[in-house]
């Protein structure tokens, strides 16, 4: 009886009619409000181009800039030069041949994807180390937060002003690799795989903006640029030095041995997936050979049931991201989280002059 | 009489068990230049970042310009300039380019800002000195272009927290003259903090004296000096006055004997 009285009450057009007249105008009310005690239009943008010359300006953003170009620049080179060699005629590889830019490598130098998962947390630290505690040694920290305008917008700005360099670069980066590719090889990439080159050079801002977004935070924790940059690079080392070592003992540990019960090496081998899993650069690099290589068609153990029947051959690009679906958005899980570390640890801090 | 500039009641912070202000009681009108005159670790900054709206209130009520600075902090903020103590610039931008860079954020534009900024940097005495980089500039330019970076937005009220620290004397005398110069002419309200009391007594039209959070006395420096010292005359009183009051504070009671020593 009582639900059918609410379903009534929920079918009724009256009702609803009079929910909207009596919400709309509060909504209205509002928004106003929060407009005019808002900033001035105009000014999160001003604030962001400032940020943002601070950065290309900056020496050591130069310099990590022109580390990244001569990589790039240097395993362009060795793929262009290898590339001859590596696609044979008939193979599944010919479909997707302009990728190879990306992933190919003679052993001298690493492809181009593994440098930037290497290079890009250091790209990320250095632009946000010193976000907001060198603001607040030199003193105007105080003063920018006495000028009429939200006290986010200081640190949404560094955020936002940084992404843009990241983003800049990137596109910067893939575009170039395009351009020498159809330059010297004098064949255009299909649409699948300049749609996969995009989601790469996405996925590698996604990365890139986790380790700034890491840094912003022990730029607000910590008083002095350099122990915040020291932090973020111990935590870069952890994860790519040490974490896989304590991992390798952590699985070593736990290994069955080769006689035990399918069951349990199948569990052992699902364990380790998911030791591995849990640093932001195995994510990283899982979902970028995927994007990368179409051939890649699963990242975790498979059983023999699961491999029965499959017929080898590239993913179109829609099963590809649903294979690093997962990879996707723990990322972006962690971006979220770091930022909201350090939205949180900012807007709790009494700011006093230096 | 209209309604006060400034209105504190019974405003209290508190740091865990440290009360940094206590039950302060304050009132500064339009147009009046107040000193607030105490030792380090008095409380002054903290009053001074409840005023602004940039640190929360234990407990009581502010209203700057009739507005509560804890719900409209941004209004605020645009009528009330606030230079910090030791403030501090940009270095690699000019002084003129950190001004223009103000005014954008308070919402002037590109070419008014500049138009303003190269007006208040000749108003302060840095004509010379605007593409200069501010990292080169001494001390008191600093504290003169803090300034001009305060008057920027055209405020009903400045708030000047130590703004003499650090300066020669020469300059701190040019800085408060020039504080009163632009009060008067503008009709702007100016609180203004400092542990040095020659400096408040040149300029200020009241006083308020603070002593571990709490305003132990405020009015003007004649009636200060008689109500604490009635039977001193009352051009001693305005010759002497603040510093007897000052160490009759400060030193238990004692003001009266230093008084006769300086004699």
């Amino acid at each position: 009886m009582k639900i059918t009285l609410l379903q009534n009450r929920f079918l009724n057009a009256a009702y609803w009619d009079e929910l909207l007249r009596r919400l709309i105008p509060m909504l209205k009310r509002e928004l106003t409000t929060f407009r005019s005690s808002g900033a001035v239009p105009g000014v999160f943008r001003s604030m962001v181009l400032k940020e943002m010359s601070d950065h290309i300006r900056s020496w050591r953003v130069v310099i990590l800039i022109a580390i990244i170009l001569l990589t790039c620049v240097g395993s362009l080179y060795t793929a262009l030069s290898g590339i001859s060699d590596a696609v044979k005629p008939g193979s599944v590889d010919e479909e997707f041949f302009f990728l190879k830019l990306f992933t190919l490598s003679d052993g001298s130098l690493p492809p181009y994807f593994v440098f930037i998962g290497f290079l890009g947390p250091l790209l990320g630290i250095s632009l946000g180390f010193d976000a907001i505690n060198t603001e607040q040694n030199r003193g105007t920290l105080s003063r920018l937060l006495a000028q009429p305008i939200p006290r986010d917008y200081v640190i949404n700005t560094k955020f936002t002003a940084a992404l843009w360099v990241i983003s800049l670069l990137f596109f910067f980066l893939s575009f170039l690799v395009i351009g020498a590719g159809l330059v010297v090889l004098g064949i255009p990439p299909t649409p699948s795989e300049f749609m996969r080159i995009i989601s790469f050079t996405l996925l590698s801002i996604v990365y890139v903006a986790l380790w700034l977004n890491l840094s912003l935070y022990f730029s607000v924790r910590f008083r002095q640029p350099a122990t915040s940059a020291l932090s973020g690079i111990a935590v870069w080392l952890f994860f790519t030095v040490f974490y896989p070592l304590i991992a390798n003992v952590l699985i070593n540990a736990v290994a069955p041995s080769p006689f035990a019960s399918r069951r349990s090496i199948y569990l052992f081998e699902r364990f380790q997936f998911l030791i591995m899993q849990l640093m932001p650069n195995e994510l990283f690099s899982q979902a970028t050979s995927t994007l990368l290589m179409p051939t890649v068609r699963s990242l975790g153990p498979l059983t023999m049931e699961q491999m029965d029947g499959a017929l080898p051959g590239p993913l179109p690009l829609g099963q590809s991201l649903l294979l690093v679906w997962p990879q996707l958005t723990g990322l972006i899980g962690l971006t979220l989280i770091c930022f909201i570390l350090s939205y949180l640890a900012f807007m709790r801090r009494e700011i006093r002059s230096r | 009489m209209e309604e006060a500039t400034i209105v504190t009641r019974n405003l209290t912070k508190r740091y865990g068990d440290f009360v940094a202000v206590d039950n302060l009681t304050l009132e500064i009108g339009r147009g009046e230049v107040f000193g607030l005159l105490g030792p380090n670790g008095a409380g002054k900054s903290t009053t001074i970042l409840m005023l602004m709206g940039m640190t929360e209130p234990s407990s009581g009520c502010v209203r700057v310009c009739g507005l509560d600075p804890v719900r409209q902090p941004i209004d605020v903020k645009r009528r009330v300039g606030y230079l910090p103590e030791d403030v501090g610039f940009y270095d690699d931008l000019s002084g003129l380019d950190n001004l223009i860079y103000t005014a954008c954020l308070n919402g002037l534009s590109e070419k008014e800002a500049h138009s303003r900024a190269l007006h208040l940097m000749k108003r302060v005495g840095l004509a010379e000195e605007t593409t200069k980089k501010a990292g080169k500039y001494s001390r008191g330019m600093r504290q003169r272009l803090g300034l001009a970076d305060v008057l920027l937005r055209y405020p009903e009220v400045i708030i000047l927290d130590e703004p003499t620290l650090g300066l020669d004397p020469s300059g701190t005398r040019d800085f408060l003259r020039l504080i009163v110069t632009l009060s008067r002419e503008e009709g702007i309200t100016v609180l203004f903090s400092s542990h040095h009391l020659h400096q408040v007594q040149q300029v200020c039209d009241r006083v308020g004296i603070f002593v571990k959070g709490r305003l132990l006395a405020q009015g003007d420096i004649t009636s200060l000096a008689n109500q604490l010292f009635p039977n001193s005359t009352s051009d001693e009183g305005r010759e002497y006055g603040l510093e007897d009051i000052y160490h009759h504070f400060f030193e238990g009671g004692s003001g009266n004997e230093n008084h006769a020593a300086t004699k």
